[in-house]
């Protein structure tokens, strides 16, 4: 009867569950859910291409300047972290500052480029869905990174009350953690509108 | 040494209570009742919310059923509930029965079978069965449930609003449901209808990434995957579902808004309306339908998994015997969830796909029946010679297999392309999903509430009553979807006012009528239930510690559980859960924090084997949440 028991049990002593931290745990099952609202309106794009006649967009110039933003403040913020992982608190501060400036520099950039694609006469509304995606797709990654900024400045804030150091990593790790994903993401979506 | 208990009732913990008599400080209403973190109290609210739309969604219907059994009848007696909604002529409003069909199907797949379901039994048995103090985080918890409360009163309040609520069936496809000039119901109806949605669908991603995170992270020592209850098992599995296809709704939903509220064309192209086109591009209706079938096939998965999950349970506790095919039983449940994600297109087979493609998902939709038949075969087989024991939980986990059954196989029929072009938006399809979606989860859910009662409020539901629910609602649905087959067969399409204007369709007025006062019948009959549950909430007899002897850690709680579940520690979990009836033992049932070393009457030599290891185990304390 209770055959299928045998090899389970097999070995097996009483034992605490392996456990990254929840909260951890819980940040990445957010990344997750991220994921798949963009995967959602990407493959949907690739369906309204599939479908439609609209004529190839040339993407901003200005959002290849942005990427680089990006990509510098993601280097900022992993030396923020690794100066609050060696309880260099000045160089955190200076590091998440840094991180913080050029992330609203990023979303400043890709407003601006938003008004270039309003120049080279692609509109939120009254082109092909293909018009709006390329609106839509940078737009809602920059609400993520309204939050992203969000996260940051909490962080600062601690860093600032001696809150952030090699034995109070957690904040500055899940940041980073959020900060790095919504890095990859913009790269990603930049990718896929440019070889779209 | 981790405290033992043989006896039925809890002994443990009192040498070390003060191990969590912190959390039992006194709470104020408001923490307590209102904005709590305890997930008992919350899996709590999220029932009697689920009841609460339970009745207004079964209430609606039986408004539209009244429109279908009695075409054209005279409801002027309705007039003060639902004023202009009733014609000058005393005859129920057309639109306003494309919003009640509409509502009635938001509101009962969202609000009471994913909120009131999962919601319920995930939030209060996860710990419970898993050996934890709470939820990873008891706050966004408690967020997620207001996040729900607030969908609800706006999803509530769109019922009352002058252009009445959304219309466009549950799925509101554009371009009806994008367009405010095709039916009053897309005006603001439809805007509070994605309002709603929007809060519903964040409320149901902070619960399950929660539901997640605990499964993963809190359970007690020794609970490891291959020991842990299938309730868990399923609640585990519907929140990953959840978490890969709400937010996917999300983007079709904010898609639709774009399209709605600022002019874009993702779904919308060439239409003309009074002779004026409209300016919309390109967009293509079809994107839509993809988008929402992607969560929408997982959807109903989504509301099935936790009454597998619970009838697992119930089943093997009251037949006395272990459950057949554990292993199989979690392969088939990762089977489904694997395949939900790949066959959403079975909807769409005649809404103008490529009919290639609509090949493919015939033969991935096909597929989903064998996990599903695996299921049904291992619940048969648990129940093959077992002592049954039926309780009014095993009657409706007894009948959630036969629904369950009856409903599956119309779904072979729907699943191949050809016959679908027949069956397709008739009542055909209306009855395999009431049956296997909407009744089965229903009586899973009525399972898990029967069984449950007895820890969620320390006292006992009456059992005559439960057993003359059981059968009026068990008779009923049968009574009210089994003849809807036939209807659908001869060609009748759902969502329509009247069919008393074709003669093709005027033959079944008698089967319409005869489902109709079985629905009414049915719908009665559950207030007895409301009764039972009000009633015995209060007066009901007192609950014993371990009231069906079961095997599973919350009963080895205090039998109203405070703040952070046991008092003393946390038990440790040392078998797999289905130990009922085993060869030798003294009971016929031996819990989880039973040790080896106190069974060896009944052990296994394998078992006998493990007890040396246990006594390594000297008790290290497992209370990571105790320091809050
Ligand atoms: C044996 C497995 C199943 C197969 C092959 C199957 C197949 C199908 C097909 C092909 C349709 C589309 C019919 C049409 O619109 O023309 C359908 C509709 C539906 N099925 Fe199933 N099904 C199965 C099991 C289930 C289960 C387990 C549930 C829920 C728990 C479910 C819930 C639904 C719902 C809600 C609809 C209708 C949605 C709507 O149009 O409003 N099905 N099924
Ligand atoms: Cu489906």
């Amino acid at each position: 009867m209770n055959t299928q028991n045998i090899n389970i049990v097999q070995a097996e002593q009483p034992q605490l569950p392996l456990s990254m931290s929840p909260k951890k745990f819980i940040l990445w099952l957010f990344i997750v859910s991220i994921v798949m609202l963009f995967a959602a309106w990407t493959s949907a794009y690739i369906v309204a291409q599939a479908e439609g006649v609209g004529v190839p967009i040339e993407l901003p110039s200005l959002f290849g300047y942005t990427s680089i933003l990006l990509i510098l403040s993601s280097i900022s913020m992993h030396l923020a972290y690794r100066a609050a992982k060696r309880d260099q608190l000045n160089l955190l501060r200076i590091f998440s500052t840094i991180t913080f400036i050029l992330g609203v520099g990023f979303l400043a950039g890709q407003l601006l480029g938003f008004e270039q694609l309003v120049a080279s006469n692609v509109y939120f509304v009254g082109g092909t869905a293909i018009d709006s995606f390329t609106f839509v797709l940078p737009f809602m990654h920059g609400v993520h990174i309204v939050a992203g900024l969000v996260f940051l400045l909490i962080v600062l804030v601690q860093s600032f009350r001696y809150k952030v150091h090699s034995k109070s990593m957690l904040s500055i790790e899940l940041c980073a953690t959020f900060w790095h994903f919504l890095d990859g993401l913009w790269l990603y979506l930049f990718l896929f509108l440019t070889f779209n | 040494m981790a405290t033992i208990n043989v006896e039925k009732s809890h002994t443990g913990g009192a040498a070390d209570a003060h191990a969590h008599g912190a959390h039992d400080h006194q709470q104020s209403f408001i923490t307590k009742y209102i904005f709590s973190t305890d997930h008992k109290m919350i899996g709590k609210q999220y029932l009697i919310s689920g009841i609460f739309w339970a009745l207004i969604g079964g209430f609606l219907s039986i408004l539209f059923r009244l429109q279908l059994g009695f075409p054209g009848m005279d409801m002027t007696f309705l007039k003060p509930l639902l004023g202009d909604w009733i014609t000058t002529s005393g005859t129920l409003d057309p639109e306003f029965y494309l919003a009640l069909v509409t509502m009635h199907g938001t509101i009962m797949v969202f609000f009471v079978l994913t909120a009131g379901l999962s919601g319920t039994f995930s939030n209060f048995l996860i710990p419970l069965q898993i050996g934890a103090r709470d939820m990873a985080s008891g706050f966004m918890n408690m967020l997620s449930y207001w996040f729900f409360f607030v969908a609800s009163v706006i999803m509530f309040y769109s019922l009352f609003i002058e252009t009445g609520p959304a219309a466009g069936g549950w799925v509101v496809y554009p371009p009806l449901s994008a367009l405010p000039e095709a039916i009053s119901g897309s005006h603001l109806g439809m805007t509070l209808w994605l309002i709603s949605m929007t809060l519903f669908i964040a409320s149901q991603l902070l619960g399950g990434i929660n539901y997640i995170a605990t499964v993963i992270n809190l359970r007690t020592r020794g609970m490891s995957f291959a020991k842990m209850p299938l309730t868990v098992w399923a609640f585990f599995l519907t929140a990953v579902l959840g978490l890969l296809a709400f937010p996917v709704l999300f983007a079709a939903a904010l898609l639709l808004v774009f399209d709605r509220s600022f002019g874009t064309s993702f779904y919308l192209a060439d239409i003309y309306i009074a002779g004026e086109a409209l300016p919309h591009v390109g967009g293509s209706p079809l994107l839509y339908q993809h988008l929402f079938w992607f969560l929408g096939h997982p959807e109903v998965y989504i509301v099935i998994l936790p009454s597998f999950g619970i009838v697992s349970e119930v089943m093997a506790t009251n037949a006395r015997k272990p459950i057949f095919g554990y292993r199989a039983m979690i392969g088939s449940l990762l089977g489904i969830s694997v395949l939900s994600f790949v066959v959403w297109a079975h909807h769409m087979f005649v809404s103008g796909m490529d009919p290639f493609l609509g090949s493919v998902f015939m033969f991935l939709t096909l597929i989903i029946a064998v996990p599903s038949a695996v299921k049904v075969f291992n619940y048969l087989t648990t129940l093959w010679r077992g002592n049954i024991i039926f309780t009014p939980a095993m009657l409706y986990s007894i009948g959630f297999v036969s629904l369950f059954i009856s409903g599956g196989l119309t779904g072979i029929f729907l699943g191949n392309a050809a016959i679908d072009v027949q069956l397709h938006d008739t009542y055909f399809v209306v009855a395999h999903f009431h049956l296997v979606m909407g009744s089965a989860a229903f009586f899973g859910m009525m399972a898990g509430i029967y069984h449950w009662f007895p820890k969620m409020f320390g006292r006992m539901m009456d059992n005559k009553l439960g057993y003359f629910h059981f059968w009026a609602t068990f008779i009923g649905v049968y009574m009210v979807f089994f003849p809807m087959h036939y209807i659908g067969i001869a060609g009748f399409p759902r969502r329509y006012y009247s069919f008393t204007n074709f003669d093709a369709f005027s033959g079944f007025t008698d089967l319409n009528m005869f489902v109709s006062i079985a629905a009414i019948v049915t719908f009665t009959a559950q207030l007895v239930f409301i009764f039972n549950f009000f009633y015995s909430m209060y007066l009901g007899r007192k609950a014993p510690a371990n009231p069906w002897n079961s095997n599973t850690l919350e009963w080895t709680t205090p039998v109203e559980p405070g703040h952070g579940n046991w008092p003393g520690e946390i038990p440790t979990v040392y078998r797999w859960p289905y130990d009922y009836s085993k060869p030798g033992a003294k009971e016929d049932y031996i819990p989880q924090n039973i040790p080896y070393a106190m069974t060896p009457e009944s052990n296994l030599p394998h078992e006998t084997a493990m007890i040396d290891m246990e006594k390594d185990d000297d008790a290290v304390v497992v209370d990571r949440e105790g320091k809050h």
